[in-house]
């Protein structure tokens, strides 16, 4: 990923743009049949909001697996990892902690998690999936020791901020009786459109970002860069466990439960938006904007399988399962094609 | 010496689920002497049955050690693993039922539908196998597929219920075949064990599939056809998805498509791993996975009969997963036979004193 300027010229797209591309005219191509077929809620703004409100937590956690997976690694610990900050927290509150605390034991828990996972993996270089494993069955077992019992949340400060809602008059709609209802969207949306902001910077700017494309790319090469590979790589998984922490957080504020079974398999629809974004589990190519978009992807097909009247409960998975193959199998022979274009053009300069 | 030391190289990869069930048997003997112990009892049906924790360890081992045999395979071809092997094992099972239940249940009928359900885990598994093989995709992303629509597609298949299977016959699979004290998955998986190994005695499958995944490149140059073992490999672990899926089924009696043999692709990859094969490929000791896979059901007993409630059991197997890779690793490794090394060489240094 590390081009200088002259061959940037030559070839405006690389493997990262060009994935990105796809997964972005695919969901506005989408979204565009639903709005022209179905209509109705497709064509307001708060179905959009509506994607965004349920699946903040969402995107925080596909931010961070994106990074791990850029550096090559994985993460499925995320998804145990949110629902044991979701019922930590909620315990704590209950037991008349404050949002302050509460928000900071959301935090170190993560951080927690993803020093463990980091310092396992990076220095002592064990495969990253046996012990994220065991970081999800941890933290699945825990969330059930900090209680088996669906807890509510009781706080009533907690409650207000829950309810707190953006409106944006001006994306709103009419109703059918006349009055203008506001379009809504919850305090955790902004935390994770920070979130990705954030990231897509630090991605794109930072050396710690560029770092993380270095080792996912070529990890010898890396090293040999002068790029901290095991620093880096330790880093990677520190902040995917840091940004489980706080999507924990924003999934309270959305649900306001704590359930044992919370954010059950969050793990793989972050792993499946992170592809559909155009993110490698090789390593070395992926984008945050990318990530976000596969969220909205995935969140779209579920809405239109629902609104085109499929009610079997069997086919929003399966319709899922078939996308992703789709977006996999694209994936795969975009690449080969261009694989194979840049050995041809390699062998002309040869001749 | 070096007979001596030809033996340990062959066997090395055992020592480590070897000294995994050691530490697990040693802890449950000092906490209590009798937990092994085997009795004859009576079971309901009248059959006398061997009994104890030991045989509930082997027996409820069965379904992992059959899918950790297949992943073995998968992971030393495609240096991968498959995380759908649980919805593929629902799918498989829902097949079985929708056969059994089209008539009467006799033997010929169990043979049929256990035949219709290799066949449908077989296409699955092909297809996995293709993703992986034809197109170049990582197994995890490609059986990513299957792993989030699988279940549903088990639960296509059963039309939207759990339907029941009832019939002696179907028990004497899933519990004991009567007059005979052992419990039938058991001897399921010591047949498969038993075909596992005469496949990779008598045919070069074993050794391509180590050849491939050490070197895909040198392999194919070398005139093996990767395409067809990565597949091969994929099919192979649909059959051994369709034999758990069938002793799961048996055990119930029913189909449950989300609860049937749940999360077991974790478990499966982790006796694959507890039995030190290289997750990146290459190496491979099928009978290793399946030491490794009885090691984690020990376990599982053993944290039930502490009485750790069931949904706790995985916070305390994943600190001991952590502490037997952990002591697996290579780097904690190097730093010990170092320091072996040092202590050898003073002690040298001590006798030369």
């Amino acid at each position: 990923m590390m081009r200088n300027n002259n061959l940037k010229r030559r070839e405006p797209l690389t493997d990262t743009q060009l994935l990105l591309t796809i997964t972005i005219c695919i969901f506005f191509a989408m979204y565009g049949l639903a709005m022209l077929v179905w209509g109705g809620g497709f064509l307001r703004f708060q179905q959009v909001f509506d994607m965004l409100n349920n699946n903040a937590a969402l995107i925080i956690v596909a931010c961070g697996l994106t990074i791990v997976m850029i550096g090559g690694g994985i993460d499925i610990s995320v998804g145990g990892v949110t629902a044991l900050v979701v019922m930590s927290c909620i315990v704590h509150m209950n037991n008349g902690g404050s949002i302050v605390t509460a928000a900071l034991l959301a935090v170190g828990i993560g951080l927690c998690f993803g020093l463990v996972h980091g310092f396992l993996i990076s220095y002592l270089e064990i495969q990253p999936f046996i012990i994220t494993l065991a970081g999800m069955f941890f933290a699945r077992g825990m969330t059930t020791i900090v209680s088996l019992e669906p807890q509510k949340i009781a706080h009533e400060g907690f409650k207000a901020l829950m309810k707190t809602k953006i409106e944006i008059p001006w994306l709103g709609y009419v109703a059918k009786k006349g009055n203008l209802i506001p379009a809504r969207m919850e305090i955790g949306v902004v935390v994770a459109l920070v979130v990705l902001i954030v990231v897509f910077i630090m991605l794109k700017k930072t050396r710690l970002g560029r770092g993380f494309y270095a080792i996912g790319g070529n990890s010898q090469s890396a090293l040999m860069l002068g790029v901290n590979v095991k620093r880096t790589r330790f880093l990677s998984y520190l902040i995917s466990g840091l940004l489980s922490g706080i999507a924990g957080f924003v999934f309270m504020m959305h649900t306001g439960a704590g359930n044992a079974t919370n954010a059950a398999g969050a793990e793989m629809n972050a792993i499946a938006s992170a592809i559909i974004g155009g993110t490698l589990l090789s390593g070395g190519v992926g984008n945050v904007i990318g990530t976000f978009f596969g969220v909205l992807t995935l969140t779209t097909i579920k809405a239109i399988v629902t609104t085109s009247g499929l009610r079997d409960p069997w086919w929003q998975s399966i319709t899922t399962g078939a996308m992703l193959c789709f977006f996999i199998l694209l994936q795969s022979v975009v690449l080969s094609q261009r694989a194979k274009k840049k050995a041809k053009a390699k062998e002309l300069l040869k001749e | 010496m070096a007979q001596k030391k030809f033996n340990w190289s062959k066997y090395s990869q055992l020592m480590l689920p070897l000294i995994s069930i050691l530490l697990i048997v040693v802890f449950n003997l000092i906490r209590d002497p009798s937990f092994f112990s085997v009795e004859i009892a009576k079971n309901n049906v009248g059959n006398t049955v061997l009994t104890g924790n030991l045989i509930s360890i082997l027996n409820g081992a069965s379904e992992l050690a059959v899918l950790a045999m297949g992943m073995t395979l998968v992971t030393a071809a495609c240096g991968g693993q498959d995380i759908s092997v649980g919805a593929l094992a629902a799918i498989a099972g829902s097949m079985f039922v929708k056969v059994l239940r089209s008539g009467e249940i006799t033997v010929g009928s169990i043979i049929l539908a256990f035949l219709c359900c290799c066949a449908i885990a077989i296409v699955f598994g092909a297809f996995n196998g293709t993703l992986v093989s034809v197109f170049k995709i990582q197994p995890m992303i490609a059986t990513l597929v299957l792993f989030t629509c699988g279940r549903s597609i088990a639960y296509w298949i059963n039309g939207g219920a759990t339907p029941t299977v009832e019939s002696p016959l179907i028990n004497a699979i899933g519990s004991f075949i009567p007059g005979v004290p052992i419990p039938t998955p058991i001897i399921i998986v010591a047949i498969c064990g038993i075909l596992f190994a005469l496949l990779l005695k008598f045919t070069t499958l074993g050794l391509y599939t180590q050849t491939v995944g050490i070197n895909q490149r040198a392999a194919r140059l070398n005139g093996i056809n990767t395409t067809l073992i990565k597949l091969l490999s994929f099919m192979i672990l649909g059959v051994c998805c369709a034999v758990a899926g069938c002793i799961g089924v048996s055990r119930l009696g029913l189909i449950n498509h989300e609860t049937l043999l749940l999360e077991i692709e974790m478990d499966a990859i982790l006796a694959v791993a507890i039995g030190g094969n290289a997750l990146g490929g290459g190496k491979f000791k099928v009978s290793s996975s399946v030491l490794g896979a009885y090691a984690i059901q020990a376990l599982t007993i053993t944290l039930y009969a502490m009485k750790v409630p069931s949904t706790a059991v995985k916070a305390y197997k994943a600190i001991v997963i952590i502490l037997i890779v952990v002591i697996g690793s290579p780097v904690v490794k190097a730093y010990f036979s170092r320091l072996w090394a040092r202590l050898k060489k003073s002690g040298k240094g001590m006798e030369a004193v």
